[in-house]
């Protein structure tokens, strides 16, 4: 289902104000800090707060006209609302949970269970159907709130942070699992996060919000690898470099760039390599022995980052073109160690344990 | 863990206890044990307890099948003054009971507006067992409000909007989620509203008077017995007694031996 979006929202220290619009099958990633407005613009899709101007249109709907005095209650708008916690249903069972929406749209209970059986079979959280919530882990319930969320068949999933409460371990299986679960049914969603590996791996376009407005959006990949703004830079605070999955490593142009992988990743699928700012290595001759992957490079500038300086790479003469952007944080001492200024030549090294990669959307 | 509490506020705390538990030792110290049989299974102290139990009962539904939206509108209303509704509603707390007991008279007595509404329909409240019932409601059914009211805004809301988006309309979602949420606290709420209602003395007494088998619930023929018949006063003392002991053992509400 379409979706636009064009409104305004004003709270005591508060404004949000943004326009955008969803094509039927798309999600999108809404990136930004703690108080840029994504919860609000959330709330408002989903028809907990009235907007104070603008209009809401879902699939040729309109859910919110403030000017005509539009306002559809939530029950009727087809959003669902997979939030940060599960925020299943303590008193009822895991099957009774998932079968809430269909029951409440008035599916018949057969019909009902039928859907249960198969949004838990699709979320992998068959065997807990007769247990309680309280009984079920963090990751576990994720994943019933999920199948319960996508079982009242939604036209727009809201995801609001669905990872943020998740062990460090959990999340990936889940992040996977979201993909899967969204790209089968080629769901319209929208993504809030703070996390732009969440974005990298569900969305196909990402806006990044500050302040409540719209700073910054385009294609994910595109948009975190090469920030157009220093505010998005350090959201996204993260190099990533795209490529294709091979059998060693992600083949970009004709590096290859060797890394784990959280979830398989097939070959030839398109595929991001992730790592922090702090695990690159900056040599000012070319490194040798150790299994690393290196790049060459040049300083495209110097900037202060805490207590780090960051150094932003440029394209060598004979490197390779997709370092240009990449950050390395590096302590002061190190930069005057080896007298770093814009444009000197450099090797930019990373380990491959310090190498994530992730299967991207968009790209299959 | 267990902290340790500071020895100094042990003393007012053993204090505190004493002031509870040493009174009923005392009134059972002074009970004539040997006629204590007899006393509370005299007529009228038969009657006082059937009366009770019927029109606490009754208050306590009441206080549930009224006070309970009370407190969802109070806890989940966006009505402009609800600070102020919600304070009206502690009135019966903290108003003496016997000045309640005049203000429903004044109200649904004979000459009361409200009485002339019912004589209408030939019916008469005061004095009778229904006035009963609306005074212990009156003094009881803040309890429950307090404590539904607390449990909701604990709650919140998120459960509830979590319903709505599943596409849950809002009478299922009180159905389906609020309500069973709520059961522990409306337990414990219905409790003490009960215990409350069962203890109702003054507004009782100025609003439905003290007519045995109809009016004179147990703390009605306390008063009465202390005035005459003191032995028949204490035993029947340590039947509410006894009975308190039972709702609190029966029910034994979390809220009451954790939180509250």
């Amino acid at each position: 289902m379409t979706l636009t979006v064009d409104i305004a929202v004003r709270r005591d220290a508060f404004a949000l104000s943004l326009q955008l619009s969803l094509a039927q099958g798309e999600v999108v990633a809404v990136l930004g800090r703690n108080g840029a407005g994504k919860s609000t613009l959330l709330s408002a899709l989903a028809g907990l707060l009235r907007p104070d101007e603008g209009r809401i249109e879902l699939g040729g709907r309109v859910l919110t006209d403030a000017a005509r005095g539009v306002h559809v209650p939530s029950h009727l708008r087809g959003v669902g609302l997979l939030a940060q916690d599960p925020l299943l249903f303590p008193h009822m069972t895991v099957a009774a949970n998932v079968a809430f929406g269909p029951r409440s749209r008035g599916v018949s209970r057969r019909e009902a269970n039928a859907l249960v059986a198969q949004w838990l079979s699709d979320v992998d959280a068959a065997e807990f159907a007769s247990r309680r919530p309280g009984q079920l882990s963090g990751g576990q319930a994720q994943r019933v709130a999920v199948a319960r969320a996508l079982a009242s068949e939604p036209e727009l999933l809201l995801l609001d942070e669905p990872f943020a409460a998740l062990d460090v371990d959990a999340a990936p299986a889940l992040r996977t699992m979201l993909r899967r679960v969204l790209r089968d049914a080629s769901r319209t969603a929208l993504l809030v996060t703070h996390d732009p590996l969440d974005a990298l791996v569900l969305a196909d376009r990402v806006v990044v919000l500050a302040d409540g407005e719209i700073v910054e959006q385009g294609e994910t990949r595109s948009v975190l690898s090469r920030p157009r703004t220093a505010f998005t830079a350090r959201i996204a605070g993260l190099d990533l470099v795209g490529g294709v999955f091979g059998p060693s490593g992600l083949v970009v142009d004709d590096v290859v760039i060797s890394g784990h992988a959280p979830e398989p990743i097939a070959d030839g699928e398109a595929a991001v390599a992730v790592f922090a700012p702090a695990a690159v290595a900056v040599h000012t001759e070319p490194p040798g022995g150790s299994p690393r992957n290196v790049f060459g490079a040049v300083v495209g500038g110097l900037e202060p980052h805490g207590d780090m300086i960051r150094l932003r790479a440029g394209r060598s003469v004979d490197g390779p073109s997709w370092v240009d952007g990449l950050a390395a944080d590096l302590t002061a001492a190190a930069v005057a160690d080896l007298r770093l200024e814009p444009g000197t030549r450099v090797w930019l090294a990373v380990k491959a344990a310090e190498v994530a990669l992730h299967p991207v959307a968009g790209g299959s | 863990m267990r902290r340790s509490v500071p020895v100094l506020l042990w003393v007012p705390a053993a204090l505190a206890l004493a002031l509870v538990v040493l009174p009923v030792i005392g009134l059972v110290t002074r009970s004539d044990l040997g006629r204590l049989p007899e006393l509370v299974t005299s007529p009228a102290a038969l009657d006082a307890l059937w009366l009770s139990v019927r029109t606490g009962a009754a208050a306590t539904v009441l206080s549930a099948l009224l006070g309970g939206p009370l407190a969802l509108v109070l806890a989940r209303g966006r009505l402009p003054g609800l600070r102020l509704l919600r304070a009206i509603v502690l009135l019966p707390l903290v108003l003496p009971p016997v000045v309640g007991g005049l203000a429903l008279l004044y109200l649904l007595g004979r000459n009361g507006f409200g009485g002339q509404v019912l004589a209408l329909f030939d019916l008469r409240l005061p004095f009778t067992t229904a006035a009963v019932i609306i005074a212990q409601t009156f003094v009881a059914m803040p309890f429950l409000v307090i404590g539904l009211e607390g449990a909701l805004r604990t709650a919140g809301e998120r459960y509830e909007a979590v319903a709505a988006t599943l596409g849950a309309a809002p009478w299922t979602v009180f159905r389906r989620v609020t309500v069973p949420l709520l059961l522990p606290a409306l337990g414990s709420s219905l409790v003490l509203a009960f215990a409350r209602a069962l203890g109702e003395f003054g507004a009782t007494i100025t609003f439905a008077g003290n007519f045995e088998g109809t009016t004179q619930t147990l703390p009605l023929l306390v008063y009465e017995q202390s005035q005459a018949d003191v032995d028949a006063a204490v035993a029947v003392s340590l039947l509410l007694v006894v009975l308190a002991i039972v709702v609190i053992a029966v029910a034994r509400p979390r809220s009451i031996e954790g939180r509250l």
